[in-house]
């Protein structure tokens, strides 16, 4: 989640606040010390979860505490290694993790690697959809905001984006399933799709795993549009979240775009207002919004874990939730070590972009 | 900052502010200190509002009746009675959050920015990296850790809350930090420090209460933001349990299945509440940010400059916008 302030794009950057105070150095310099900084804010995040997890114990009695007689618990926790230091398990599993062994899931037994391949694709999925969703809203709604300053459309604009900050996605989830999904009956409860139509799609010769692009090459029309219809709900519940910020970004930047003097100079030379706001303000003020586009992904899958979770999207976000309440802590690393790994690059991109931009981020 | 001529009632932090707003600003600003303190009184006189306890059982799902104003959960559970509840659990776990991390954040941050180097140096990677990170996921991680999940009122009160800080410790930790070495370059400190006063005088005495101005308003911000975490973490199902305490997320997540059955008051209830307490959280908080920024302000119109001028009252704006509207929210 985020706050709604609206900061200045060369805010935008999340790593080295200091890194503007200093000048002098290239591009090339900033771009490597800039990359290297990504494994530093990995290695934080992975050893944090590695101690938070192991507070609470052992993988192993965590997931099948309880159910297993003590001795063959003692005899598994052994053969696996858990009842060694904890010190000597850390380094174990850095150097486990920098060969891309990540292990096996304790509660259904699949390769951490497989398993995040599966269900990683279905969150991209509904990240896409939900960006496409997000990016529908805010664009022409914050021009038109941004257009009618301070009037009433604008007021009321304003308080669509804040209501959409306030409204958390599992309550906006349930409304619309509410009334879309079990009112009208327009559009399916919950799923990525019809069992039937999720069997073909996965049966697929090298699928993606994103179902409408798998439905679009096998040309297999009837699920694509089964597809979709599961599609909307998910996308609208998290596009709507990040729909208000980027509402808010697109209006408080062509607001200083449309003051410019070159958009002056258009109005006296008989531009017509429409065209002003979508051609003249709207491009300049792009750029600082696809800045903070990178930056809205951490936003995007932490609500992502909530929107699987409403919609039973077999996403990695569902998983987590599965895989928490299993006690299942081999896979929650797993999933939380990519999840820092994509919040880093993301990160690292939007860094080196806002560079390319403006020479002043640069060191 | 302060007017020579503000009494101290008046250069209290929302009080200042109320002053300075004209216009939609000033109509947002007191529909959200309306709103908020709508949530704060039901939190407390929640026993004498709520019809039953939070944990008093019913047969489940009847729907609203006199006798259920909202009806009850498939839980059993009295649902206008949980709602009122929750406020308070909402308000504990607010307050408890945002003074540890306060706490902890400006502690770290003075001692940061003040002492520098390579402590400096690491606690900034540290903080990045956290404040980078989804905020959902390390709050859910966290409540692993301290409560295995699941616990008791208190013990999965504090859990919660504790799961929050370390989310906005960072946050609490730049900004104090950012202003500790700005201040540290300031003629008061070198004079401190000439003077022979010892580090921790310095730092608790003449940083401490100037780095500490723009803590009211990421307060209001945070508030609202404990508030999405809590019932986050509750929808998970890593949140408190309905019978130590009643908390809108958990009752949200129950209400999930009811949908299918199309029983709707389950949810829309304990929903309508978190989507209002942070809405007037937020409005306020914002309101104050660009009231605190003077290009954001808006400003009165020429000809009501007079010192003496009467100033309309604020929420007439928002019925009739167009007309009072003063230029606010300006460019970056």
């Amino acid at each position: 989640m985020t706050t709604l302030i609206d900061a200045p794009p060369q805010e935008a950057d999340g790593l080295l606040p200091s890194k503007k105070t200093k000048t002098g150095g290239g591009l090339g310099k900033y771009l490597v010390v800039r990359f290297l900084l990504i494994f530093p804010t990995i290695f934080i995040l992975i050893t944090l979860v590695f101690f938070l997890m192991r507070i609470t114990g052992d993988p192993i009695t965590a997931a099948l505490g309880g159910r297993l007689p003590p001795d063959a618990l003692q005899a598994r926790i052994h053969a696996a290694g858990y009842d060694r230091p904890i010190w000597v398990q850390y380094f174990e599993y850095l150097g486990q993790i920098a060969t891309g062994n990540f292990g096996r899931t304790i509660s259904d037994n699949l390769k951490v690697t497989d398993m995040l391949a599966t269900y990683g694709t279905a969150t991209l999925e509904l990240a896409i959809n939900s960006l496409v969703v997000a990016l529908i809203i805010g664009i022409p709604l914050g021009m038109v905001a941004a257009k009618y300053r301070d009037k009433w459309p604008d007021a009321v604009l304003r308080i669509f984006a804040i209501l959409s900050y306030a409204t958390p996605v599992f309550f906006a989830g349930l409304l619309l399933k509410l009334v879309f999904a079990v009112g009208l009956g327009w559009l399916p409860v919950a799923g990525r799709a019809k069992s039937g139509n999720e069997i073909a799609l996965t049966a697929l010769a090298n699928p993606t795993g994103i179902y409408w692009l798998d439905a679009i090459r096998s040309g297999n029309l009837a699920a694509l549009g089964d597809v979709m219809a599961h599609a909307v709900l998910p996308a609208i519940a998290l596009g709507l979240l990040t729909g208000g910020v980027f509402l808010r970004l697109v209006r408080t930047n062509v607001i200083g775009t449309l003051s410019r003097d070159y958009v002056e100079a258009g109005r006296s030379r008989g531009i017509r207002e429409f065209r002003l706001v979508t051609k003249h303000a709207y491009k300049p003020a792009l750029i600082p919004i696809i800045t903070v586009m990178g930056l809205q992904i951490a936003l995007l899958l932490g609500g992502a874990v909530l929107t699987e979770t409403t919609f039973e999207w077999k996403g990695l976000g569902f998983q987590l939730a599965q895989y928490l309440t299993a006690r299942d802590f081999v896979a929650v690393q797993g999933i939380v070590v990519l999840l820092a790994v994509i919040v880093a690059l993301t990160n690292f991109i939007v860094d080196v972009v806002a560079a390319l931009i403006d020479p002043r981020v640069r060191y | 900052m302060s007017r020579k001529e503000g009494s101290l009632f008046q250069r209290l932090p929302v009080i200042s502010h109320l002053g300075k707003s004209v216009g939609l600003q000033r109509g947002m600003l007191v529909t959200g200190l309306v709103i908020t303190a709508l949530f704060l009184l039901t939190a407390a006189f929640a026993p004498l509002i709520a019809p039953y306890g939070f944990a008093q059982h019913f047969d489940s799902q009847l729907a609203p009746s006199g006798k259920h104003l909202w009806g009850t959960t498939s839980g059993g559970y009295d649902v206008l009675s949980r709602v009122v509840w929750g406020t308070q659990t909402a308000v504990i776990v607010i307050v408890v959050a945002v003074i540890l991390s306060i706490f902890l954040g400006v502690a770290l941050g003075l001692v940061s920015g003040y002492i520098g180097g390579w402590l400096d140096r690491i606690l900034v990677v540290i903080a990045d990296a956290i404040y980078a990170f989804p905020t959902l996921l390390l709050a859910i991680v966290m409540s692993i850790a301290i409560s295995h999940g699941r616990s008791s009122m208190l013990g999965g009160i504090f859990a919660a809350a504790i799961s929050i800080t370390v989310v906005f410790i960072p946050q609490y930790f730049r900004v104090i930090r950012a202003e500790t070495i700005r201040l540290k370059a300031e003629p008061f400190v070198e004079s401190a420090m000439v003077v022979g006063a010892s580090s921790v005088r310095i730092m608790a005495r003449h940083i401490y209460k100037n780095a500490t101005r723009t803590l009211p308003l990421i307060f209001t911000l945070n508030a609202s933001e404990a508030i999405l975490t809590l019932a986050g973490l509750g929808f998970l199902g890593f949140g408190i349990e309905p019978s130590s305490a009643a908390e809108w997320g958990y009752d949200l997540n129950k209400a999930l299945s009811d949908t299918t059955a199309g029983i709707w008051w389950t949810g829309v209830f304990p929903g309508a509440a978190i989507v209002l307490t942070v809405l007037g959280l937020t409005l306020v908080g914002e309101s104050m940010n660009d009231l605190n920024d003077p290009r954001l302000r808006g400003r009165r119109r020429a000809g009501r400059k007079q010192p003496a001028a009467p100033q309309t009252p604020g929420t007439n704006a928002l019925n009739a916008p167009g007309t009072e509207i003063a230029g606010n929210g300006v460019t970056v």
